[in-house]
């Protein structure tokens, strides 16, 4: 039967293309087996606990947060709109992302020597005039928090150098003239500190406070009541942490 | 001006285990080679990993439940991490971040008691990171710094200004990490839509020089220089994006005009590290300066780089 007939070619041309492809499925997979084994004998880079280290943390935070909020990085990956800026001490023990559990897209951050935030000069300090600028004009941040800290390097070093008669630094002693007044409050305070040192950090803070308000943005967005200005101090010693406000108060005028 | 008294939240903590073991088997890391304009690429080693990730830090407890959590803590709801962006009333935003504090406090500081006691006394960071203030590059977030690991200056667009150009906050911290606490490992990160090299790709010639973000980010204008003379034909989004990237080696190539660094390099004691992390693919790009095959003393300065990772 004719159909029989055609059934039966058709049935060993499909076996026969089948076996064709069989067997060349069979020698790619050799091939691959082949590639394989060639890319593992390369020579691979020696075990550096360095790398080790960074790797196995960023593909901790792609696995538990990246790809598990894909909604929350989608948006942040267009545009950010932190409602802080933070100034926290560059000491490795102090990153407010754990502290305070900042997430990605909470807080612009700014982090250098005992947390500091020169007051206005258009001719210098030009890296924290670009954070203040960029947070409050372009990013409209609503709230600015400075977190000094306890055993701070760099607020030992403002207490004690000159007096120590140690070799100045380069760069750190320049930088931290910004902390000198408060430096001079604290000794001028006398006994009444029992640790001169943690109190200079939070005085610290205060006229870093102080400071942010001479930039020309900042006491705009102050007049507008579209900025708030806090203090925090971590305590690693205890294990406590301190907020205060900073507010601006005109008294009632005395009738002379 | 009234300061009002400081509020102090230390309390007692109530021990609270939490912590959860992951063993995670992980597929093997794919790597696209890297692509750097302008420098020299000395060793393209692949990698082929296969990692496997167990009880990575019993104090990273990221993996909360909610029915784990002690009343009065803000908790994972809705598939959304617990972030700032729907507390709008400030007083609820403080609310939260004492919480935050306190959950900090509760399962990271006492579950790790002894470690943190030891903290307190001294740090002894193997890194120093300069990376970009930027909300969303936190490089403890991203690469999971924990305490005691990393010295961390952040600033706009992760920029190095060169010894000559004299003291700033950024070489402040630099000195005081190489030769105070000794860091083996400087890692400057840079990232993706980032709004400082846009700002220093759009600048104009003869600018507003009254503005700060215009004199600060002026530090990269080398970068600028070299992305426009190789990528001036791709689009904007595409050169900033070159110029990113850029921005990480010009800040190498000025860590080593500090001569302090540059005699460490050259001992072989500190090592200067790049990475790159783009927060839209969720990649992170990491390579090491090659100092030894570096020609740093001739005009045209070319430098090498080695053992350079693509994470995906």
């Amino acid at each position: 039967m004719a159909r029989h007939y055609n059934g039966s070619v058709t049935d060993v041309a499909v076996q026969g293309r089948l076996k064709k492809f069989l067997r060349e499925k069979e020698e790619l997979d050799d091939k691959i087996k082949k590639l394989t084994i060639e890319m593992e004998e390369q020579q691979s880079p020696e075990y550096d606990p360095v790398v080790e280290r960074i790797k196995n943390g960023f593909i901790h935070f792609k696995i538990n947060k990246f790809d598990k909020y894909p909604e929350l990085y989608e948006q942040l990956a267009q545009n950010q709109h932190p409602k802080f800026l933070v100034f926290a001490c560059s000491d490795s023990r102090v990153c407010p992302s754990h502290v305070l559990n900042f997430q990605p897209g909470d807080a612009f951050m700014v982090r250098n020597i005992a947390n500091m935030v020169p007051s206005f000069n258009q001719l210098k300090h030009s890296g924290s005039g670009a954070a203040i600028e960029y947070a409050v004009s372009v990013l409209g941040v609503k709230n600015i928090l400075v977190i000094g800290h306890s055993r701070c390097g760099g607020i030992e070093r403002l207490m004690t150098h000159p007096e120590d008669k140690t070799p100045p630094f380069d760069f750190i002693d320049e930088w931290l003239k910004i902390g000198l007044p408060a430096k001079a409050k604290i000794l001028a305070q006398g006994d009444v500190h029992e640790n001169k040192y943690e109190a200079c950090a939070r005085e610290a803070v205060n006229l870093s406070l102080v400071n942010v308000q001479t930039y020309p943005y900042v006491q705009k967005a102050i007049a507008e009541n579209k900025l708030a200005l806090r203090g925090g101090y971590y305590d690693f010693v205890n294990g406590s942490f301190e907020l205060w406000d900073l507010k601006t108060c005109i008294s009632p005028p005395i009738i002379i | 001006m009234a300061i009002i008294s400081p509020v102090s939240v230390s309390l007692d903590p109530q021990h609270f285990r939490t912590s959860v073991t992951t063993n995670i088997d992980l597929r093997r890391i794919s790597l696209k080679p890297p692509t750097i304009f302008g420098s020299k690429l000395e060793s393209r080693e692949i990698e082929q990993t296969h990692s496997r990730l167990s009880s990575f830090n019993s104090s990273a407890c990221l993996t909360m439940k909610a029915s784990r959590e002690p009343p009065g803590l803000t908790q994972e709801l809705n598939n959304k991490p617990e972030g700032l962006a729907d507390t709008e009333n400030e007083c609820d935003l403080f609310k939260n971040l004492k919480h935050r504090f306190l959950s900090f406090k509760k399962h990271k500081y006492m579950e790790n008691l002894e470690q943190y006691q030891k903290l307190a006394k001294a740090q002894a960071p193997k890194f120093m990171v300069i990376a970009c203030a930027d909300s969303r590059v936190c490089p403890s977030a991203i690469l999971g710094f924990q305490p005691g690991e990393a010295f961390t200056v952040r600033n706009v667009a992760n920029l190095v200004p060169p010894f000559e150009s004299g003291p700033s906050e950024t070489n402040a911290a630099l000195e005081f990490a190489v030769n105070s606490l000794e860091v083996e490992n400087i890692l400057v990160i840079g990232h993706s839509c980032c709004g400082g090299i846009r700002a220093l790709m759009s600048m104009e010639e003869e600018g507003d020089s009254s503005s700060f973000i215009r004199n600060w980010v002026v530090v990269g204008k080398n970068a600028r220089l070299s992305t426009k003379s190789v990528a001036s034909n791709l689009s904007f989004d595409q050169q900033c994006r070159h110029c990113e990237k850029e921005s990480v080696n010009h800040s190498l190539l000025n860590l080593l005009s500090y001569p302090w660094i540059e005699e460490k390099v050259r001992k072989g004691v500190l090592c200067i590290h790049g990475g790159y992390y783009d927060f839209v693919d969720c990649t992170f790009e990491k390579w090491t300066l090659d100092y030894k095959e570096s020609n740093l003393k001739e005009e045209s300065v070319e430098f090498s780089v080695k053992d350079q990772l693509f994470w995906c």
